[in-house]
């Protein structure tokens, strides 16, 4: 048994990692943020350019086709770095799903222009709420045309090519949409995490192609998002690390009564938490980061699990790295409200936990 | 990344299976599966009895000491190959328990500091299940602050003469040997006039008195010490060396403690599914995160057995096992009686449910969270090791032992 990660694949995460500090560093998410951009475009050609995040993206659809081991860890650079980058809509969510059930034709269509970073694509799925469920859907295609608004989208403004849940005769289907096709209207909306833009899109009578089989939509999003959920637990250990380094080195220097505080007990056991609940987080994302490269059965139970912990491990972190920061981890100039963001933005992209958790007992329960 | 056997590991699960199912004292099974936390107790048999039968017959063929070199009784197996055992050994390893601290602790200490005619001599029986041992460090007025130990032991000849008391000694009314730390000189600093020695637990002037526990039962001990003597080759490590000997002894503890600790968590789900509760949303929310550590719990310690296996060590980052196991316990307990309703007031096991499992977990669990290392301990030693921030203030550290104030006693 080896549940790691092999030698090879960490010297691959050290490469990137190296990247990630030459090519973005805090400065760039701060421009994305304070420009109100939706990404930064030539971190963006750069990343496609080494084809990291299309890791897992066959070679015959113009990925890299390394594998899933070596996207989860990519994706932990990305979390670690803030990246503001599409890689959750784009990668994770929309490339799989076409991947998981897209014909040949779309596959050819789209995959090796999405590796490329040529296309940005996206998941448009919720339209209220609540975490998705069929009657919260009303957008509708009759004939072939798409009808609805969709919100919030995430990347929604940058994207080329969204695949949109919407309502059909058979139930609840997806759908391929150029976002560039008459019909389409799109604005940005102010985002939790700026540096993960969000928008409203409406559709009026928009052409569309149908995505998998009709009536399955819904089956689709959650097999997909129990893959994409492993990826974003990579993203959420590498940000929680990040926010916990933060915590200890501003532990360190920060005196207070004579002595720095990371001497007071209070803190060094608020930080020694954060460390538990991380390391627990990450252990349960190796696990699904072997399920989702094996395609193993426990993939289900082993992607609830690990977006569980990860979601409470960056929320612990990051809250509490502002809370050792005092007064300076509430001003906007000080970075710890971006991974406070950030963890929100992974806590809510893929569905919340109340959903995730009735997953998790779902999934145990039939493994039983 | 793989959960798979190497052909080796394979092989060697195979022998094991086989042995186990040819040896393993099998009309124990039903008893051992429903055996609570706490204390063993078996209906039909002899507890204490069972346990030392099945030692002694892995003894036998080399597995009652998996990691052991062979001549001190061990059967020189690998890391990877130790865990593989415990998977197949199961329920049965329930009956090692009153050989946990001598293999864990006190074995790893002898086999360190002692001469190689005493460890071949004590070892095999310790493995065999022959000999128990106890560890005797905790005082009244000295528990996570292990160095403030008073037990006196003074030099006369070729002997040591002790007096003292030590206190939650696990498992020594049962014990032959007893790892002992005491203080040899208190003029000087608290870690540096330290001095570790075993001990013969039938020497006169020892006196055990059991405690009677939170949990109603009775595994921990006062032992007092009454002028006994201790042979000078009963030593171990130089005179004032005893610090650095019991941190052998504490970094073998907190590993083996470390492993794999149960959680009452596969328990829980039985509960619900069998109280119907799998689809209630406020049991789900809970069910969900309690299921999230436990998991995360057991894949740590699978990353701890990846590094072992590749040669790496283990770190202090093991001290989260018994950290999360313990609260997680204590938690899932108070929840499940909360699902049982006024019936969870039963303790009675031939009446409670789920055979009153859930109250005795939640009447032992408190003890996971003190011994072997309080909570806060080993919040200490995560913040400190692990994350590099400042010790603690300690305004002890350079006074003369006999200058030190001290207060309340435990007891
Ligand atoms: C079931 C059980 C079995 C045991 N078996 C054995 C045994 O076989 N042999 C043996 O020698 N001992 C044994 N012990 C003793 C155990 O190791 C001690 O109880 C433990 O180390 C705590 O010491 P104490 O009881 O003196 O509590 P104290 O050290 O007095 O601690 C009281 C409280 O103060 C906190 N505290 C202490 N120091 C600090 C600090 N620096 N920072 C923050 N908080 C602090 C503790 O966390 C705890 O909450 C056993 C204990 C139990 C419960």
């Amino acid at each position: 048994m080896q549940l790691d990660f092999s030698e090879e694949q960490r010297a691959l995460q050290a490469d990137v990692r190296r990247f990630f500090e030459r090519a973005c560093p805090i400065s760039t998410v701060r421009k994305v943020i304070d420009s109100g951009d939706s990404h930064d475009p030539v971190l963006w050609k750069q990343v496609s350019e080494q084809g990291f995040l299309a890791a897992a993206i066959p070679e015959a659809f113009g990925g890299a086709g390394a594998g899933y081991l070596e996207l989860c860890l990519v994706a932990e650079e990305v979390g670690r770095a803030l990246a503001p980058l599409p890689a959750v809509s784009s990668l994770y969510q929309a490339a799989e799903l076409i991947l998981m059930t897209g014909s040949d034709a779309q596959k050819r269509t789209w995959l090796p222009r999405i590796a490329s970073g040529d296309v940005i694509a996206t998941v448009a799925v919720a339209e209220a709420a609540g975490n998705v469920a069929a009657d919260l859907i009303s957008a509708q295609v009759s004939g072939g045309k798409l009808t609805g608004r969709k919100w919030p989208v995430s990347d929604g403004l940058v994207a080329d090519l969204a695949i949109v849940a919407a309502r059909c005769d058979q139930g609840i289907s997806l759908y391929l949409v150029d976002l560039a096709s008459a019909g389409v209207s799109r604005r940005a909306v102010k985002s939790i995490d700026p540096s993960r833009p969000q928008a409203e899109i409406l559709f009026d009578g928009v052409a569309v192609e149908l995505l998998g089989a009709a009536g399955e939509g819904l089956g689709l999003i959650d097999a997909v998002r129990d893959r994409a959920a492993i990826l974003v637990a990579f993203e959420q250990i590498g940000g929680a690390q990040a926010a916990l380094d933060m915590a200890r080195d501003y532990a360190l220097g920060r005196y207070a009564f004579g002595r720095p505080i990371g001497g007071f007990q209070a803190i060094k056991h608020m930080l020694a938490d954060m460390y538990v609940s991380l390391e627990l987080a990450r252990s349960n994302s190796y696990y699904g980061a072997w399920a989702l490269a094996t395609n193993a059965p426990q993939l289900p139970l082993a992607a609830a699990t690990a977006r569980v912990s990860a979601i409470e491990a960056y929320k612990l972190c990051s809250s509490n790295n502002i809370q050792t920061h005092g007064g300076m981890g509430f001003t906007w100039e000080f970075d710890c409200h971006l991974h406070y963001r950030r963890a929100r933005y992974l806590a809510s992209v893929l569905g919340t936990s109340p959903l995730w958790e009735r997953k998790l007992v779902a999934a145990y329960r039939s493994a039983a | 990344m793989n959960f798979d056997d190497t052909p080796e590991e394979a092989a060697f699960r195979a022998r094991a299976r086989a042995w186990i199912a040819d040896n393993a004292p099998h009309a124990l099974k039903p008893e051992l599966e429903v055996a609570g936390f706490g204390h063993l107790h078996l209906q039909s048999t002899d507890a204490l009895a069972a346990s030392k039968a099945w030692q002694k017959k892995k003894a036998g063929a080399g597995w009652a000491a998996p990691r052991w070199p062979k001549i001190y009784g061990g059967g020189e197996v690998s890391p990877i190959e130790q865990v593989i055992w415990g998977q197949e050994e199961g329920v049965y390893a329930k009956l090692a328990g009153p050989f946990v601290i001598g293999l864990g602790m006190c074995g790893p200490t002898v086999m360190h500091w002692a001469s190689e005619e005493q460890k071949r001599s004590l070892l095999p029986r310790l493995a065999a299940g022959e000999d128990i041992w106890c560890q005797l460090f905790s005082e009244p007025v000295a528990g996570s602050d292990l160095a403030g130990i008073r037990t006196r032991a003074e030099r006369d000849g070729d002997e040591w003469v002790i007096n003292g008391q030590k206190i939650w000694t696990s498992g020594a009314l049962d014990a032959d040997w007893g790892l002992l730390i005491t203080r040899t000189d208190p003029g000087v600093a608290k870690h540096r006039g330290l001095t570790m020695f075993f001990l013969d637990m039938k020497s006169p002037g020892v006196e055990v008195r059991p405690i009677r526990q939170m949990n109603q039962e009775s595994s921990f001990n006062e032992v007092y010490f009454t002028d006994v003597r201790i042979p000078d080759a009963q030593r171990l490590g130089a005179v004032g060396e005893g610090w650095s000997v019991a941190l052998t002894t504490l970094m073998n503890e907190r590993q083996s403690i470390g492993g794999s600790m149960p959680t009452g968590v596969p328990e829980l789900f039985d509960l619900c599914r069998d109280m119907d509760l799998l689809d209630d949303g406020a049991v789900i929310a809970r069910l969900a995160k309690f299921a999230a550590r436990s998991s995360g719990l057991r894949y740590t310690a699978f990353r701890s057995i990846s590094a072992l296996s590749r040669g790496e060590q283990p770190g202090p980052e093991n001290s989260i096992g018994k950290l999360v196991a313990g609260s997680l316990m204590q938690e899932v307990a108070q929840f499940a009686l909360d699902l049982e309703g006024e019936a969870g007031l039963v303790e009675d096991p031939l009446l409670a449910v789920h055979q009153g499992r859930f109250q005795a977990m939640l009447l032992r669990s408190p003890a996971t969270r003190i011994e072997g290392g309080s909570d806060e301990i080993l919040r200490n030693i995560i913040a400190e090791r692990v994350l590099g921030l400042p010790a603690d203030i300690r305004v002890d550290k350079d006074l003369p032992f006999k200058e030190i104030p001290s207060g309340a006693a435990a007891r």
